[in-house]
């Protein structure tokens, strides 16, 4: 096991009185896996991983990570994992290379040797060639990547993921996803948080669902897309007189639910409704109908979060300010 | 042994980041040359005064205050720069590491000693022209004096800014201290010359007794109680002022 915590639990003291961000959080991560930790803000993923990586001390219970006893050997776990925070890592006024090679040299390692290891990280990342640029003149996915070698420069066994691409655009999200599972490739164990759904599916081989400070699930992503009925479809029509011919040819497809229509938009949720649809389109075509568009959503975090808790995760975005407060 | 090597790596990447903006540095010691150059003038007549017949050179009164309000305000501002690093996530990043908390802070502090060390350089010379004359031992003495001041106020402010976390917070608590120190330290003019309870009122202070000290050894009185007391207290400061900076560091919230 990379990490095994008990009972986690973090109270942080505010100004109207204690709150409890993390309520007793049992994980279990084992090696060379990447395991997504999935919830919305204020939900105590970001307290948790602070916690397993040594930034704040447990209220309450226990953890071993990466071979180490939180509580007994902090350093020790400090030299075996890597931790990319979500504020970033370097300031904007240095320089890229000289802020990896020193905070390599933090972890013991010689300076010769650091920006070796540094280059290499920065070809590998994509960063070839900006190792003399100042970290401000690089682009937010860059930047991002340039986190991750800070994070990677001591060779850690087990790297933590801070919404490692949050602010970043679909590109370079995409782009980033890949050299993280390059990562797990090398034989790296991954911990993420992370509050997009489809980040979780492209990236986790399993997910921990935490709302509230507790795991309220978890489970592989097909796993838990399977407790989701499925993607959701809006058909809008030409003309809206043919809403109920439309709804009756969907009501007719194998798996669809909640059919709604609504003026000239018919919707529904199906289970892979990009397969689904090409078929449908036909049908709605041969008879003679109309659309003005077509749009497929894939499930969100917003729609697992309501299967598994009857609640919209939107009402619930809690402000950050608990994971803030000083304790 | 390990501190002290993290200390220096912590230090070399701080004085590197001062070095590639040498701007700040130098605006920092514009003050202190305006108060020379604009202000000392002023006291040559009433040098003999004011110091009660001990110099009848102002530059042996005025300079000692001077280096003590460069020591004092040169460090205490310092902690902007750390709201900057925090907020780029360079602490948290730094803390994830296995360095010592104390390192962390020491070689952050240390540069900024350096860098007043050398600020107080460039205004002791450009007082030499203008006539001021101190024994070397005095000198030398009074810049280990400043240089831990400068460790006092700058652990200070780091703390401060590390518990804050905000600019907008630190700027009126860092001018809210600085000023009643500033007038009760008679950098300016010696609290000889004030009324009995200003000069009472004076006396809490501690940085008042460092100018003093600073004062005599300018004048070339080495064991004279003044400059023993001065340094017993900025000792005193620097003990303190590193401890509550290294609590801090070692503090999870920081």
């Amino acid at each position: 096991m990379m990490i095994e915590a008990r009972g986690l639990v973090r109270t942080f003291k505010t100004k109207r009185g204690p709150v409890q961000a993390v309520q007793g959080v049992d994980l279990d991560v084992a090696d060379g896996e990447i395991v997504g930790f999935l919830g919305p803000n204020g939900a105590g993923k970001t307290t948790t991983m602070r916690m397993l990586a040594t930034l704040i001390t447990p209220t309450a219970g226990s953890a071993t990570v990466a071979g180490c006893d939180l509580a007994k050997d902090p350093v020790g776990v400090r030299r075996r994992i890597g931790y990319v925070p979500q504020s970033g890592s370097t300031l904007p006024e240095a320089i890229a290379g000289d802020e990896v090679v020193d905070h390599a040299r933090l972890y013991g390692v010689p300076k010769a040797k650091a920006a070796a290891d540094g280059q290499r990280l920065l070809d590998e990342l994509d960063l070839t060639g900006l190792w003399r640029r100042q970290c401000k003149t690089l682009s937010g996915g860059q930047r991002r990547r340039l986190d991750i070698v800070m994070g990677l420069i001591h060779d850690p066994r087990l790297i933590f993921l801070d919404e490692p691409t949050t602010g970043l655009d679909p590109q370079a999200r995409a782009n980033l996803w890949q050299h993280i599972r390059g990562l797990r490739d090398r034989g790296a164990t991954i911990f993420l948080t992370t509050h997009y759904l489809d980040e979780a599916d492209a990236l986790c081989d399993r997910i921990l669902v935490i709302d509230h400070g507790k795991i309220v699930a978890s489970g592989t992503p097909d796993a838990l897309k399977q407790q989701v009925s499925g993607d959701a479809v809006r058909l809008s029509l030409a003309d809206a007189a043919h809403a109920p011919a439309v709804s009756k040819i969907v009501q007719e497809l194998d798996g669809a639910v909640e059919v709604e229509s609504d003026g000239d938009v018919v919707g529904f949720r199906i289970p892979r409704g990009g397969s689904v649809l090409p078929g449908l389109l036909r049908q709605i075509d041969a008879q003679g109908i109309e659309l003005n568009g077509v749009e497929v959503h894939r499930p969100t975090l917003d729609d697992v979060f309501l299967t598994m808790t009857g609640r919209s995760l939107r009402d619930e975005d809690t402000p950050v300010e608990t994971e803030e407060a000083v304790a | 042994m390990n501190t002290l090597r993290e200390t220096w790596i912590v230090f070399h990447r701080a004085m590197r980041l001062t070095l590639r903006n040498p701007m700040w540095a130098f605006l920092m010691l514009s003050q202190p040359l305006l108060y020379l150059f604009l202000f000392g003038p002023l006291l040559k007549p009433i040098t003999a005064q004011i110091s009660q017949g001990a110099t009848t050179n102002a530059y042996q009164v005025f300079i000692p205050g001077l280096i003590v309000q460069l020591g004092m305000f040169g460090a205490m501002f310092v902690g902007f720069g750390l709201i900057a690093e925090y907020r780029a996530g360079v602490i948290e990043a730094d803390r994830v590491t296995p360095a010592s908390r104390m390192a962390l802070m020491a070689g952050r502090v240390l540069r900024d000693v350096v860098v007043l060390v050398v600020q107080t350089l460039v205004l002791l010379i450009a007082a030499i022209p203008l006539g001021l004359r101190a024994p070397w031992g005095g000198v030398l003495l009074s810049l280990v004096i400043v240089a831990l001041l400068g460790a006092t106020f700058a652990s200070l402010s780091y703390s401060v800014a590390l518990i804050t976390k905000s600019e907008d917070a630190l700027a009126p608590l860092l001018n809210g201290i600085a000023m009643p120190l500033l007038l009760l330290s008679g950098i300016l003019l010696p609290m000889q010359i004030g009324p009995t309870w200003l000069q009472r009122l004076s006396d809490i202070s501690p940085l008042k007794h460092v100018v003093n000290g600073v004062r005599a050894l300018f004048r070339g009185d080495i064991d004279n109680s003044s400059s023993l007391w001065g340094l017993f207290w900025v000792v005193l400061l620097t003990v303190v002022g590193l401890a509550v900076g290294a609590r801090t560091f070692r503090k999870e919230s920081a």
